[in-house]
């Protein structure tokens, strides 16, 4: 016979008065199955039976209530004993139940059918679960957009000597990362509009724009210089001469007329990045504002909640991410978004770049060479980790590496069965 | 932990209120122990012999979720395990994954010893200290079992770092065992085939050992018989396979014991993880590709929750990720991450030393403070109240403006006039930007730094002390 009962009613089982023992208040109704439980629950505990972890709890509270529940089944605790076989055992366990809200799925780039020229397009989001896990399927792969600037611009050796043919030209260097690095996007920075900078004007910098979606028909970003005065006009002009596209406009955000990108985004038919410093609460600002305050679609939203390089701020903007996708995940849709990552930010950590290390205490650093490639990798793993869709990024062979263990994490890549029973004799 | 709140271990508390713990209430106290902050062992009355009682209770209750286990022994021993939370912003992740490189007994001598040399010495500064490596894994490649305890000799003659001994044959962890039974090394691994030898001898010289099987049944029967032997210091390992869908699958098992062990408290298998990293090289032939492959590894089963793992290469581009990843994933998210505003001294200024100016950002201002202390650079260095936000991103979201750096001068009382012989202020290359905002609010001479503070020494030598005007 199974007897449920509740530990409200623990009392009566002992036939104690609960209350009154040590103060002790159990909150809550957690229902113990007792139907096959023994008279000696730790003997019953140790032979793995389900319903014997349940035993052992029941006996833990009772030892808490003050009972002398090892003496309950009138056995002593059980002796170290030699066994002649395993115990037959099951491992299971269960799904998360609380990810009930998918994040939003967003189409960037438009083909002709759709009133664009891009070849393809590429989809980010959908996901209901954090990313890889088996709760459930990931619907779209990670991608990784290129970055292109519209002048010459200082970067890392590593970096430089990729582009050093292109460097002038924003229309080449993007068919040099779409064709021979393997892009699934473009980013175009008009950083020359800076009025820091070369002041740009919005109408030049356009055109830059017009020559990139000429050059490569995959879907593109579209990137400000970072100037909140001037990025408003900037990503407006770009907007229009790209009407169609769905490109990714980057960036809207508190700081700057976040309006007016929206604005710019509805009328010819592009996607917002709403972008913030490392806040979830400011993230889910922004977000309602493009949604309520200026009409922005919900398939038309990708966030960028800011990505600090390994050793830099990491450990913030991981756990930022994360928190948001969990909390899009599970019900606040406020900022179930897909997500997207400035990456190539992993070489301004000097580990990245520097010939050595400025400090005489430290061990070798090694040649540099390699060193910044790997910090990008693990900078924008680290983020796909906590659910991050898109990545920008810089160097081919960092592009490369995160491509291969993403999309194996995703469950794209085939490969011959490995046997690693021997691991530990391997001659390397 | 099977508590949540101070209430409820305040209960067990011997409610005196005596502060020998040092905090001023019990209740205090309890607080601390729910937030892993104190050990119940800071509070010296319940340690008497008449609360004995609720002593073990509360330690049962306060226990981690995830067995915390003890590797080696002396000051460099490791904890591993005690976790109690899937997402560090929960609590925090404790006892940092350890990690171990591997050394193996048909290496000569001499390399041997290099190499057990370079895994100890290893280091890294970073954020006020440094960041080291944890453990060596000595393989048994030879299948000899006297060559082996010869290599494990050496290796323990050498390092005072714990120690794994690898191998599947009983017969060779023995007598590795033999050689350093008396500083706790971890054994790998009990297996389907060898548990009941190698059950004898993590009972016999009461050492952890780690249980080996990439199907979870197995792998929990393991457990489960280990600990109906009286073996409660396990780890599991379900097999770090390198590639393909098979990697794909670890991953998930690393999801799913260890969610069976927190989110659904199945004891059973609420043990510390291990990865292998190290078989990236079974795939990879060349060192570079290799290395690459093994610090994705690492980094993947550091972020999910591997609790300890065994590494091959020892190349600075595989090692810096390794510990600067494993540092941000265990980093406690509760400490605050600025330090206090004001104007402090590097060394032993004088009038004619700079005056250097950064943001509270504890990252950014230990980095500077580090590179121009470790560079024997005397100077006043002003940490500017960003809110903990560094020079690039204060600059651009305006928590780092003119008037700010006025005002830090101000309230910490620093009179150029009086301090300085030269009335010049260093700005961050990368605040290049308020130069002129800066001269019009402070009437200072405005020079600007190098965009990183590493470079401040050869720009010292460039630009100090100030051309007279």
């Amino acid at each position: 016979m199974t007897k449920k009962i509740k530990l409200s009613e623990l009392g009566s089982l002992f036939g104690g008065d609960i209350e009154a023992l040590e103060g002790v208040k159990i909150e809550g109704d957690v229902e113990i199955d007792l139907g096959q439980l023994g008279l000696n629950p730790q003997m019953a505990y140790a032979l793995g039976h389900e319903t014997a972890q349940m035993a052992f709890h029941l006996m833990n509270i009772s030892r808490i209530l003050g009972y002398p529940v090892d003496q309950i089944g009138g056995a002593a605790a059980p002796q170290p004993k030699k066994l002649s076989k395993l115990i037959e055992s099951k491992f299971s366990v269960g799904k998360i139940e609380e990810w009930k809200t998918p994040i939003q799925e967003v189409v960037l780039g438009a083909t002709s059918s759709d009133g664009g020229s891009r070849k393809s397009t590429v989809t980010l989001g959908g996901e209901g679960s954090l990313p890889y896990y088996f709760d459930s399927p990931m619907p779209h792969r990670n991608h990784i957009t290129m970055d292109v600037f519209d002048m010459p611009i200082n970067m890392a050796k590593a970096v430089k000597s990729n582009y050093e043919d292109v460097i002038n030209s924003p229309a080449e260097w993007a068919k040099k990362v779409v064709r021979d690095f393997g892009a699934d996007m473009v980013t175009i920075h008009l950083i020359s509009t800076d009025p820091n900078i070369k002041d740009t004007s919005p109408a030049d910098a356009a055109k830059t724009v017009e020559e990139v979606l000429q050059a490569v028909d995959v879907p593109i970003v579209i990137g400000g210089s970072g100037n909140p005065e001037k990025d408003p006009a900037v990503l407006e002009k770009a907007a229009e001469v790209a009407e169609g596209e769905r490109c990714l406009l980057a960036s809207a955000s508190l700081n700057l007329d976040y309006a007016r990108i929206a604005e710019a985004a509805k009328k010819y038919n592009h996607v917002v990045l709403s972008w913030t410093q490392l806040e979830i609460n400011a993230q889910k600002e922004l977000n309602r504002k493009l949604m309520k305050q200026c009409g922005v679609a919900r398939e038309n939203i990708l966030m960028d909640p800011t990505t600090a390089a390994l050793g830099y701020g990491l450990d913030y903007a991981y756990t930022n991410m994360e928190r948001i996708r969990l909390a899009g995940l599970t019900g606040d849709t406020e900022l179930n978004f897909p997500m997207s990552s400035g990456t190539t930010n992993a070489w301004g950590a000097r580990e990245a770049w520097m010939v050595s290390s400025p400090l005489k205490e430290d061990s070798d650093w090694g040649p540099r060479e390699y060193r910044g490639p790997i910090w990008e990798i693990i900078t924008g793993l680290t983020l796909s980790l906590a659910g991050n869709d898109l990545f920008m990024m810089m160097h081919p062979g960092a592009v490369h590496v995160l491509k291969e263990i993403t999309q194996t994490l995703y469950g794209l890549k085939e490969t011959e069965p490995v046997n690693i029973d021997n691991w530990v004799s391997a001659v390397i | 932990m099977k508590l949540n709140s101070p209430l409820q271990v305040y209960k067990f508390l011997p409610q005196i209120n005596c502060a020998e713990c040092g905090d001023a209430t019990c209740m205090a106290f309890a607080a601390h122990l729910i937030d892993r902050s104190k050990k119940l062992e800071d509070c010296p009355p319940i340690l008497k012999d008449e609360y004995k009682k609720k002593y073990l209770e509360l330690q049962t209750l306060l226990a981690p979720e995830i067995r915390e286990i003890i590797i080696g022994k002396g000051e460099r021993a490791r904890k591993i395990g005690g976790d109690d939370v899937l997402y560090r912003h929960q609590l925090t992740f404790f006892d940092p994954t350890a990690f171990a490189y591997d050394v193996w007994d048909t290496m000569p001598e001499n390399e041997l010893v290099e190499r057990v040399n370079k895994i100890s010495n290893f280091r890294k500064f970073y954020v006020g200290k440094f960041l080291t490596v944890d453990m060596v894994a000595v393989r048994c490649v030879s299948g000899d079992a006297a060559k082996f305890a010869g290599a494990v000799k050496k290796v323990s003659e050498i390092t005072k770092l714990p120690l794994i001994l690898c191998s599947l044959d009983p017969a060779v962890l023995k007598s590795g065992l033999e050689v350093v039974k008396d500083k706790n090394p971890l054994i790998y691994a009990a297996t389907e085939k060898n548990w009941g030898e190698v059950s004898e001898l993590a009972l016999n010289y009461k050492v952890p050992v780690v249980l080996f099987s990439q199907d979870l049944d197995k792998l929990k029967s393991l457990a489960l018989t280990f600990r109906e032997m009286g073996i409660k210091d396990l780890v599991l390992d379900p097999g770090t396979y390198p590639q393909g869908k098979q990697l794909k699958e670890t991953f998930e098992k690393f999801i799913k014991l260890r969610r069976a062990g927190i989110k659904e408290a199945q004891k059973d298998i609420a043990y510390p993880i291990m990865a292998v990293p190290l078989n990236a090289w079974a795939v990879y032939k060349d060192a570079v590709t290799a290395s690459y492959w093994e610090t994705v590894l690492a980094s993947v089963f550091t972020v999910r929750y591997g609790d300890i793992m065994i590494l091959h290469s020892l190349e600075p581009y595989a090692m810096l990720p390794e510990v600067h990843l494993r540092d941000t994933i265990y980093t406690d998210p509760r400490t605050p991450v600025k330090v206090a505003p004001g104007v402090n001294e590097v060394g032993t200024p004088t009038k004619d030393s700079p005056v250097i100016v950064t943001t509270n950002f504890a990252l950014t201002y230990y980095t500077v403070e580090s590179d121009l202390s470790s560079n024997k650079i005397n100077c006043y260095l002003a940490a500017v109240d960003t809110d903990g936000i560094g020079v690039e991103a204060s600059v651009a979201g305006g928590q780092l403006t003119a008037a700010k750096i006025k005002d830090n001068f101000q309230k910490a009382g620093f009179d150029f006039k009086e301090k300085t012989s030269h009335n010049t202020i260093v700005l961050p290359g990368l605040a290049a930007r308020l130069q002129g905002d800066v001269e019009d609010a402070t009437g200072l001479r405005v020079m600007i730094g190098p965009p990183d503070s590493g470079r401040i020494p050869g720009w010292m030598e460039k630009n100090w002390p100030p051309k007279p005007k």
